[in-house]
């Protein structure tokens, strides 16, 4: 038994870890869908542009001032992209702002190739998450067991804002209904622009607590877990909080006992699968809303 | 009526007319044209544009025409150029491309067995159209299988799942289980590509390639457009427009979707294929999502709905990334000014900053959702031809008026 354990435990720990960042980014893609009902292609990018934002600064500084300077920049990336890119939309068809959504994410891919050309940056250590533990006859780094906690009290945090601030009624009233609650007195700019920003912020975490795994940043290292995360999000029924963290939870332990019955190349193609089904047989996802055609 | 009749025969003939310039310069390209440095930039943007063209328009009937958002292109693209590329490998290449797989599944070219009955040339000429037919078919059956759980999808999710199952394909393809016929992660090469097509006769040898490639590329887009312009063309845009009210009229919406869907998958397949005859290799790795962002930009900044404007863009867009905007990425400005900032990458980041630009402030792109025709051409030469013969009606009664009046 206590071979089978350790065995295993591994596997279980990383699929946990895993599931905790893919919720991170999930609430970003879940949120900004709840409120303007678009699929911020561009988040995953913003993800990885943080994991390059603190190779840079922690080079020059050391990952104590990096890990502070990365949140807020990526919150003021987050600002800066609804703002150019989404806000002039406010009122074209969807698949506009899809398009807008995915000439961001190529924008800043193709930003980060020209800034790193195109060498991948190693990750900076960042020394309370990469020291090594061991439980249960395991060994893994302690991000593995920060991750899990770390998440579950953002979420509640975030849970809280939501469902007791002033700011999180207008998130509510303005995911609700658009025109209804401009005629209220809601800002929605400044309601949709803080959506953003809080999605940018858990974004940020999470490619701290995701990268500390992985030993380099490449461009397009963010067009994966962005998916995932989106998946996820779907997977618990889109604008649900609770169901995208679930669901990035079921997907990171699934990938990760897939990559531990040696069966890699599928443990990406396993999440579109999971996407699919769904998609077929419950399309609003584990907790989502039932939606309604207004003819 | 008659000078309808006249101006459509006016564009009619003009359209030949630059069907055969076209085709005339494809062939003058491989047979007659020196290879300096700018024929070898121009050749190779001008075959990558026309691919491009064609799978542009093949999305372009799928999110222009029928209003489906779907973001699968590449996965259909992969089927068709895998499927092209396993079959005409020459069976005694089997053994080099398939090294880590005893040689393969596959022990036969299909260009390789009609060189038997028709002779070599001909016989692979035939061979490639059978086996582009064949990739596009099968990645036409693959979008008829996805269509049935996808199409009932709405808008963002159908684009999510098609996406999905672009990524499913890739990972299938690369899977070292099918390995005898995909070579697992490894490349495929060395099957027939443009260079072997060609021509001898008595002796001397025709280039055909790039000819081929544009008769393929054409006869293509041609389908897409008559089927635009059928009455289930007709139908497709009416779902785009209201899918409620193109039901209420009696359009069955999951029929037409599927035959959109299943005829773009097909178009997309044979443009893989054509797409891996110009690669001369062929790498699963390579059909990532970005593949199909890449085509989908293109259909925006041609114009949404619009063929002509796909088209134009395409070209544009592979001449800008592959050739113009090269100096970008130089480090210099033509060669004379040190520009610290241009160095590698530059051109891409440029190249998107356009685009984004084109995205917010042009959404129309460069033709919205009008085409170039040629009938237009046609009455405005015709327009240009009746004025002339006014004035100089006019001037010769003028003239006579002048005689009458002296």
């Amino acid at each position: 038994m206590s071979d089978f354990i350790s065995a295993n435990l591994p596997y279980l720990l990383a699929g946990i870890s895993t599931g905790g960042q893919y919720a991170l980014i999930a609430i970003g893609y879940t949120m900004v869908y709840g409120i303007l009902r678009l699929i911020n292609f561009a988040h995953g990018d913003v993800f990885m542009v943080a994991g390059l934002v603190m190779v840079y600064v922690s080079a020059s500084f050391g990952p104590y001032v990096a890990i502070p300077v990365v949140i807020i920049a990526t919150m003021a990336l987050g600002f800066i992209i609804e703002r150019a890119a989404y806000k002039p939309l406010r009122s074209a068809p969807r698949m506009s702002v899809m398009i807008s959504a995915i000439g961001v994410s190529y924008l800043l891919q193709n930003c980060a190739l020209y800034f790193t050309g195109g060498l991948p940056q190693i990750y900076p250590a960042i020394p309370f998450l990469a020291k090594s533990v061991t439980i249960f006859g395991a060994t893994t780094k302690l991000v593995t067991l920060i991750t899990p906690v770390l998440t579950i009290v953002l979420v509640i945090l975030l849970m809280l804002l939501i469902n007791h601030t002033k700011m999180g009624m207008a998130m509510r009233a303005v995911s609700k209904d658009f025109e209804t609650s401009q005629l209220m007195g809601i800002k929605i700019n400044n309601v949709i622009s803080i959506t953003f920003i809080i999605g940018c912020f858990l974004a940020a975490i999470g490619s701290m607590l995701y990268f500390s795994n992985y030993t380099s940043v490449i461009p397009t290292s963010g067009g994966m877990p962005g998916l995932k995360a989106f998946v996820a999000a779907v997977f618990g029924g889109i604008g649900s909080i609770p169901g995208a963290v679930i669901g990035a939870f079921i997907i990171g332990i699934c990938e990760n006992i897939i990559k531990g019955l040696g069966l890699t190349e599928f443990s990406d193609a396993f999440t579109f699968v999971l996407l699919i089904i769904i998609l077929v047989v419950k399309p609003t996802g584990i907790f989502g809303e039932k939606a309604t055609d207004k003819v | 009526m008659t000078t309808l009749n006249k101006k459509s025969k006016t564009g009619r003939y003009i359209a030949i007319l630059c069907l055969l310039l076209v085709y005339v310069l494809a062939y003058l390209m491989d047979n007659v044209l020196p290879a300096t440095s700018f024929t070898l930039m121009l050749v190779p943007v001008l075959k990558k544009g026309a691919i491009y063209s064609l799978l542009c328009v093949s999305m372009n009937l799928l999110n222009g025409f029928t209003g489906l958002f779907s973001l699968g292109q590449a996965g259909f693209m992969l089927i068709g150029g895998y499927t092209y590329a396993a079959l005409t490998i020459p069976a005694a290449q089997h053994d080099a491309v398939y090294q880590y797989f005893d040689g393969g599944a596959i022990k036969f070219s299909i260009p390789e067995i009609l060189s038997g009955f028709l002779g070599n040339s001909l016989g692979t000429i035939l061979g490639v159209i059978i086996t582009l037919i064949i990739a596009g078919l099968f990645a036409a059956i693959f979008a008829a299988l996805i269509g049935f759980p996808v199409l009932r999808l709405k808008s963002d999710y159908l684009a999510i799942a098609t996406l999905g199952f672009a990524e499913i394909i890739r990972a299938f393809f690369q899977w070292e289980g099918l390995g005898v016929i995909t070579n697992g992660s490894n490349l495929l090469r060395k099957y027939t590509s443009f260079a072997d097509i060609e021509l001898t006769i008595g002796g001397t040898t025709i280039e055909l390639g790039t000819l081929f490639l544009f008769v393929i590329v054409t006869l293509c887009i041609a389908v897409i457009v008559l089927l635009i312009n059928s009455s289930y063309g007709r139908a497709l845009k009416s779902i785009r427009d209201d899918e409620v009210a193109a039901e209420a009229m009696g359009i069955n919406l999951f029929k037409h979707k599927m035959i959109s869907f299943i005829i773009s998958s097909f178009f997309a397949g044979v443009g893989g294929a054509l797409l891996a005859m110009f690669q001369t290799t062929i790498q699963a790795s390579a059909f990532k999502s970005a593949m199909t962002y890449e085509i989908l930009l293109m259909v925006v900044i041609g114009g949404i709905g619009s063929v002509s404007g796909s088209c134009i863009a395409s070209f544009l867009y592979i001449a800008c990334s592959e050739w113009w905007l090269r100096f970008l990425d130089s480090g210099s400005l033509f060669g004379l000014v040190n520009v610290p900032f241009f160095r590698d990458g530059f051109r891409k980041v440029v190249f998107s900053v356009v685009i984004m630009i084109i995205v917010l402030f042009f959404s129309k792109g460069i033709m919205g959702d009008k085409e170039i025709s040629f009938k237009g051409i046609g009455g405005l030469i015709n327009r240009i031809k009746n004025k002339k013969k006014k004035a100089v009606t006019a001037a010769a009664n003028a003239g006579s008026e002048e005689g009458e009046a002296k």
